[in-house]
């Protein structure tokens, strides 16, 4: 019978990609110091069940591979050999080869060879090192090796005497079966001593008392007979004597009882020794960036198959949204049916109904929001492994406090959300946290802590990532945006306004680009991957102390709380989180401020005005003195101002529809929906709009005021 | 009626190519992840064979050989360990349990049912 292993391949893919985060998370954990003997058995059973997938689904590259691994870890479960940080970091390195090795199994391609072979070189270096080879010597196999001297003639058959000891049933064998399989072998002669037979008063049942001559008439090979004894070698005596053809002297038997056995292996030869290779040559630093980024291929939230993403969801989740479209159905049928037969008195039925559909029609889109959402511990999982890598390769000493990593998010923040983080996580190792000496020179403790957490507050998802290091140099960083000319040096910036400068493209304070970081690509481009995100990001820092950043994302993207507001005919969106309150101003309240235009007090700032007719190219605003209209001040990325428009017109709940992926990306317009009346509403991006108010160009773009 | 098997790993795609093969020659077979949960199954139903792995977490294939030839039911029920071709200890560990003999890692479907055929006639 043919079974087609290629059924089992994708689960044993599975788990052994789980198994390989089981093993990274645990060596990340081992602290030479303290041994867990638990947390190295787990290690030890993911390589081993690795190794043994592999080799029965026919990987035989990624089992021999793992067999390193798998002896390295034994020696170290067993005591036998200590567990040191150069160890762990070649098995850090090995499970890195693996995983290219098991992907490469999975999408049919080749791994890096090379790459393959220096690691299993390291590995084996290790192996070779401290090497206490005790126990008895591998592979002696089974025991029936044949220390007694064979026959010069080839046997005719074989004479067997088998004498199973009293307790062999209870073992599970049955001399039935071993007669049997010797009948398979060949024509067989069976005598059956009951000389050690009690008598039936005596008898133990469970009890083996009787012994056999076999004569096997069948030139079969010693070993396939041995091979029927292998399992009982040691709960009988049993010897296999050839059988010499006719006229021929029978020579010495080769017996093969336990004791003889255990003699044989202990003379085997020792197991070879191993090659002892020269140590490889210092890893550069560029090699090992490309493999870090190389080995982690995103993977969006849930285990996704061969091609398209997928998530995986608690069926409790599932069955619940099934509920609640049972309910919607129920609602709407009743509706229908009101609606047939409609007359004045059964409005209050009517509006009952209504009302039922909203609150059903509200639960779904919350229960339906909730199946994309994942544990932000998908994005963070990473962070362990590289704050390792990182701080030992720049030399620092750093521990990396994750906390909230059950925070769940939808399934597209994870996605897009871990790029961002790992330039500021890398960011807070490579500038922020000083080196071990510099720090204790500071007073402060070696090792330097980075802290990732999550939380949901208020309506958003929090992310913050902070660090005890040296903090952000407000100096250098105002002269650097004085320098390019973003900020003029009378200006009085608040530290945070300062700080914020940091977001602009280009700009770097470092005084060397590292292999790191400090290129001056990452925050900008930060900054804009949160803002598609629909969140927020800010910098608070203290000189010596350390840094916070700050990352607001909104808990569900597609739905956004916006205020509507109108200028001219036309209705624009104002997400409810950037306002900060809605004023009339009075014509007195207004002063022209050099170099920031049309501005209002407001308790004790003077906040910019933004015309949103100027801003937006409208041509006929309903009001254009400013007690006609109405400002809604808003708030982003640290800075305020006011937005000048005709009229409030309601708060409302809108859906998200991407005007990026329908048209085209517009400065100053994050979005847009469609209203209940059916017309086309535009939701403004804050910042955008701030920024454009700044550059004092209203938005050129054909088709700007659009009809639908 | 079939022979029950009651098959023993912590490694799901083991299990299933374990599962699907015996089942496959007719067999009736019921899986466990771990010792723990074997043993429990064993409690509530007899099987005619038990094959388990060595490593696996919460209670490892030897300790769960010894507990089932505590069991009554047990005594004389054929127990094989799944083990490796270098566990030369672990297959003597095995038999003081109380094992009935192995089957060496790697092996294909074939050789599992030529094994399981001479144990369960």
């Amino acid at each position: 019978m043919s079974i087609d292993m290629a059924q089992f391949h994708q689960v044993f893919f599975e788990e052994s990609f789980e198994g390989l985060d089981v093993m990274e998370n645990g060596l990340l954990n081992m602290d030479p110091g303290e041994i867990d003997p638990e947390e190295i058995n787990s290690i030890f059973r993911a390589a081993h069940s690795i190794k043994g997938g592999s080799g029965t689904f026919g990987f035989t590259n990624v089992s021999e591979f793992t067999h390193v691994m798998e002896t390295l870890l034994d020696e170290m479960r067993d005591g036998r050999r200590p567990v040191t940080g150069e160890a762990v970091n070649v098995l850090l390195a090995s499970v890195d080869v693996l995983r290219e090795m098991l992907t490469a199994a999975q999408d049919g391609g080749e791994p890096d060879e090379e790459r393959v072979k220096e690691q299993h070189a390291e590995l084996t270096r290790v192996l070779a090192n401290a090497d206490a080879p005790d126990g008895p010597a591998a592979d002696a196999g089974h025991a029936a090796v044949a220390g007694g001297e064979f026959t010069q003639v080839e046997p005719v058959g074989w004479k067997i005497v088998f004498r199973p000891h009293q307790h062999l049933l209870r073992t599970g064998n049955d001399p039935l079966r071993i007669i049997r399989e010797l009948g398979e072998l060949g024509e067989l002669a069976v005598i059956c001593d009951t000389s050690e037979l009690p008598p039936l008063n005596d008898l133990e049942p469970e009890d083996s008392y009787l012994s056999w001559e076999l004569h096997l008439n069948e030139p079969v090979a010693k070993e396939e007979i041995d091979e029927i004894f292998e399992w009982i070698e040691d709960d009988c005596d049993f010897a296999v004597i050839p059988l010499l053809p006719e006229g021929y002297e029978s020579a010495t038997p080769t017996t093969a009882t336990a004791e003889q056995a255990a003699v044989v292996a202990d003379e085997a030869p020792p197991a070879p020794a191993l090659k002892v290779l020269d140590p490889p040559p210092e890893r550069r630093v560029s090699e090992d960036r490309r493999k870090e980024d190389e080995r982690r291929k995103p993977s969006p939230g849930g285990k996704s198959g061969a091609g398209g993403s997928s998530i995986r969801v608690d069926t409790g989740k599932i069955d619940s949204l099934i509920n609640m479209v049972g309910e919607l159905v129920i609602t709407q049928s009743m509706l229908g049916m009101l609606g047939e037969e409609f007359s004045m008195d059964k409005l209050a039925r009517l509006r009952e109904g209504l009302g039922q559909l909203e609150r059903h029609t509200r639960e779904l889109q919350e229960s339906v929001m909730q199946i994309r959402m994942l544990p932000i511990s998908f994005t963070f999982s990473r962070f362990p492994r590289l704050v390792h890598d990182l701080s030992n390769k720049l030399g620092k000493k750093i521990e990396l406090e994750m906390s909230g990593e059950n925070t769940e998010v939808d399934k597209t923040v994870i996605e897009k959300i871990g790029d961002p983080l790992v330039h500021l996580v890398r960011n807070s190792v490579d500038h922020g946290i000083e080196m071990p000496h510099e720090r204790v020179a500071a007073g402060k403790p070696e090792t330097g802590t980075v802290r990732l957490s999550a939380e949901h507050r208020g309506g958003n998802i929090v992310i913050e990532i902070t660090d005890d290091g040296k903090g952000l140099a407000r100096d250098r960083i105002l002269q650097k945006g004085i320098q390019r000319g973003l900020v003029r040096e009378e200006e009085n910036l608040s530290d945070k306004q300062i700080f914020e400068l940091i977001f602009q493209p280009g700009f770097s304070t470092a005084e060397q680009v590292s292999d790191v970081s400090g290129r001056g690509v990452g925050m900008d481009v930060v900054r804009r991957n949160i803002n598609e995100l629909g969140g927020s990001i800010e910098i608070d820092s203290e000189q010596g102390r350390g840094s916070t950043i700050t990352i607001r994302l909104p808990l569900t993207l597609a739905i956004l709380d916006g205020q509507s507001i109108c200028v001219g005919g036309e209705i624009y969106i104002v997400p409810l989180a950037s306002i900060i309150e809605s004023i009339q101003v009075r014509k007195d309240m207004l002063r022209r401020v050099a170099g920031k235009g049309e501005t209002f007090k407001l308790r004790d700032e003077y906040l910019p005005i933004v015309r949103m007719n100027e801003v937006f190219g409208i041509e006929e605003p309903k009001a254009t003195e400013i007690e006609d209209g109405i400002v809604v001040v808003v708030e982003a990325g640290g800075s305020k101002c006011g937005l000048f428009v005709d009229d409030l017109l309601g708060q409302q709940q809108v859906v998200i529809k991407s005007l990026e992926a329908n048209f085209g990306r517009v400065e100053g317009i994050s979005g847009a929906t469609i209203l209940g009346d059916g017309s086309v509403a535009l939701i403004m991006d804050i910042p955008g709009v701030i920024r454009l108010s700044r550059s004092n160009a209203p938005v050129s773009h054909p088709e700007m005021s659009m009809t639908a | 009626m079939a022979a029950s098997i009651l098959a023993v790993d912590d490694s799901a795609s083991m299990r299933q190519m374990v599962s699907f093969t015996l089942k496959g020659a007719g067999y009736d077979v019921v899986e466990a992840s771990d010792g723990v949960e074997a043993l429990n199954i064993a409690k509530t139903r007899a099987v005619n064979l038990v094959i388990t792995d060595v490593n696996m977490p919460n209670m490892d294939g030897i300790s769960l050989i010894k507990e089932l030839r505590a069991l009554p039911g047990y005594r004389f029920t054929p127990l094989l360990m799944l083990t490796t071709e270098s566990g030369v200890d672990k297959k003597q560990q095995g038999k003081a349990a109380g094992a009935t003999g192995w089957i060496v890692k790697p092996f294909n479907p074939d050789q599992l049912l030529k094994t399981v055929s001479k144990v369960i006639s």
